[in-house]
């Protein structure tokens, strides 16, 4: 099997930084809000997230090529993707309660909102667009996490500060969080066009 | 062989299915995303049909297949004690979060059932029930603020003009206010409070609901001045100081700090009251919450917290006249014949009670004062907590 490890690092790059899902595509925000409010919980939330995607990247990848492609199922592929998500994720939740029962009280409450989120099902969607292989869907994936992941450090750590600013009244919690998102926004904005895919 | 039969039965399904469909919705064609075709595909629209259907039955089994084989027993006595506390997460009990105390209070014969402050004896009673264990009663508790230094009673070092939150203002050289034992008064215990007991009076010190406290301690740990305390609800007398300093030192720095003067350890009856590294403590296993020292205090650094003392009163038909009462007021309220029943005088009566515990015949009785009654207490210029 042929790899290109440059592309793969291309991919693993340009997802984490450049095209960042929360501050370039403006994906996952419910989340992204909603757990970063204390640090702890959003690095319990970025650990989550990047298992679950690499690993729905990967199911979704193997259905999608061997069962999708040939049957020329293209067409269903939000259907089917966001249903081996959900499927996958209700299984690890099973199997890490009687598992593993300190993790799955840590991060158990995590998995549920996860089913749902908009990065999930944009990693596969991107991945069959792009018609990318194993290891750059799996890249891919693993990019996006860490870049999930860098966003909620980044926006916990400046809201467990924000909670001693004297913030006026009016932007008291959620429109200060949009304030400074945009503002990191405008920062990562920075990296792009520093490689094109 | 297979392959061909699936094959067949795949044609024969999307064959019916086309004749269906056309015949119910002849005009309907291919959108959204989908590239444009002259005629619908009616074989992927069957392969898709059966690729659904697979999965959904491979997913379903599977996830049945995991559920039984990964099954979790868990004691039905564990989610009815969820049901029954708070909910508040305060973790006053000690463990993570309610969840974690009603897993441990089923689980642990140890654990006793009246762990939860917030739920206090009635959630107590709620918890042994379903555990079948005994409960105990839990004498409530309150928080107490040891401090009644407001920005107008006290004095400060400077004018601190940061971040509104006593952790922040305590950076600052230790906070603003001179007494580096009071109040800051910035709130950061009102915003603890989980469940809205605190409020910050006019003069900038916390007022605890008597109410709405649950004593669940949250204060106590939030306070960058160890000011707040938890205290049995029953003991209502405190003194409501912190400093160590020197009498000289709190008087120059606070009107109403304790001065470690002794007259409240002098004065109290029951021999409660320990000045300890010039700060006067009340031992409230021997308090008999009498009120007298709250009146001696030079500096009113005592605080009552009963509103309205009640008033002692002499039941003639009981009354022996053996004047023990007599002897033991301390403000000589009581006055009357040997041999006959004797009387108190109700203006000078302070409902400290210690005539109605001493009293053999069991004569005398402590009753609210009625409305419009005098109340003696001097007035106080401020009420650093309301009850």
């Amino acid at each position: 099997m042929n790899i290109n490890w440059e592309h793969i690092l291309t991919i693993f790059i340009a997802s984490t930084l450049i095209n960042n899902f929360v501050f370039s595509r403006y994906l996952g925000l419910c989340i992204f809000f909603g757990v970063t409010k204390r640090m702890e919980t959003a690095v319990g939330m970025s650990f989550t997230f990047t298992a679950v995607m690499l690993i729905g990247a990967a199911l979704n990848w193997v259905i999608y090529e061997y069962v999708m492609i040939p049957f020329h199922l293209g067409f269903l592929k939000i259907v089917i993707f966001i249903g081996v998500v959900a499927a996958f994720v209700q299984a690890a939740d099973t199997i890490m309660k009687k598992m593993a029962p300190a993790l799955y009280y840590k991060l158990g409450i995590y998995l549920a909102l996860i089913v749902t989120n908009c990065i999930i099902l944009a990693v596969p969607l991107i991945n069959a667009d792009e018609h990318y292989s194993l290891f750059e869907s799996m890249a891919l994936a693993v990019g996006s996490g860490l870049g999930f992941s860098l966003a909620l450090i980044i926006m916990a750590s400046i809201r467990e500060k924000l909670e001693l600013a004297d913030v006026p009244k009016s932007f008291q919690g959620l429109p200060i969080s949009f304030v400074l998102t945009g503002l990191i926004a405008l920062a990562f904005l920075g990296f792009s066009g520093m490689i094109t895919l | 062989m297979y392959e061909q039969l699936a094959h067949i039965l795949i044609q024969a399904f999307s064959h019916a299915l086309s004749i269906f469909a056309n015949k119910l919705a002849p005009l309907v064609g291919v959108g959204g995303s989908v590239e444009t075709l002259e005629k619908v595909p009616w074989d992927y629209v069957a392969y898709g049909i059966v690729f659904l259907a697979v999965l959904g039955v491979v997913f379903g089994i599977a996830l049945a297949i995991v559920a039984a084989r990964f099954v979790v027993k868990t004691d039905p006595r564990v989610e009815k004690v969820r049901d029954v506390l708070p909910g508040a997460n305060c973790g006053a009990c000690g463990f993570a979060g309610c969840m974690g105390y009603a897993e441990a209070v089923v689980g642990n014969p140890d654990v006793a059932v009246n762990l939860c402050a917030p739920g206090k004896s009635s959630v107590a009673e709620q918890v042994a029930e379903i555990t079948g264990k005994k409960a105990e009663k839990v004498e409530p508790k309150i928080a107490r603020v040891f401090c009644q230094g407001g920005t107008s009673l006290s004095q400060r070092k400077f004018i601190y003009t940061g971040v509104m939150d006593c952790t922040a203002a305590v950076l600052a050289a230790g906070g603003d206010k001179s007494c580096e034992y009071g109040c800051l008064g910035y709130a950061t215990c009102m915003r603890a409070c989980p469940f809205g007991a605190i409020t910050m009076s006019a003069d900038n010190l916390p007022l605890i609901s008597k109410e709405k406290c649950t004593a669940c301690g949250k204060c106590v740990a939030a306070c960058p001045k160890q000011v707040i305390e938890l205290a049995l609800m029953s003991k209502a007398v405190v003194i409501s100081c912190h400093s160590r300093d020197k009498g000289l030192d709190v008087k120059k720095k606070c009107q109403v700090g304790c001065i470690a003067c002794g007259i409240c350890v002098r004065t109290c009856p029951a021999d409660a009251i320990k000045i300890d590294n010039n700060l006067a403590r009340i031992d409230h296993a021997k308090c008999i919450v009498c009120g007298l020292c709250v009146r001696k205090c030079p500096t009113k650094a005592i605080h009552d917290y009963i509103p309205v003392r009640p008033k002692a009163f002499i039941d003639p038909a009981k009354c022996d006249g053996l004047d023990v009462c007599g002897k033991v007021c301390p403000v000589s309220a009581i006055s009357g014949e040997p041999r006959s029943a004797h009387v108190v005088n109700q203006d000078t009566c302070i409902g400290c009670g210690m005539c109605e515990a001493r009293c053999p015949r069991k004569a005398i009785s402590m009753v609210k004062a009625a409305s419009g009654a005098v109340d003696k207490k001097p007035a106080k210029k401020q009420e650093p907590v309301t009850v």
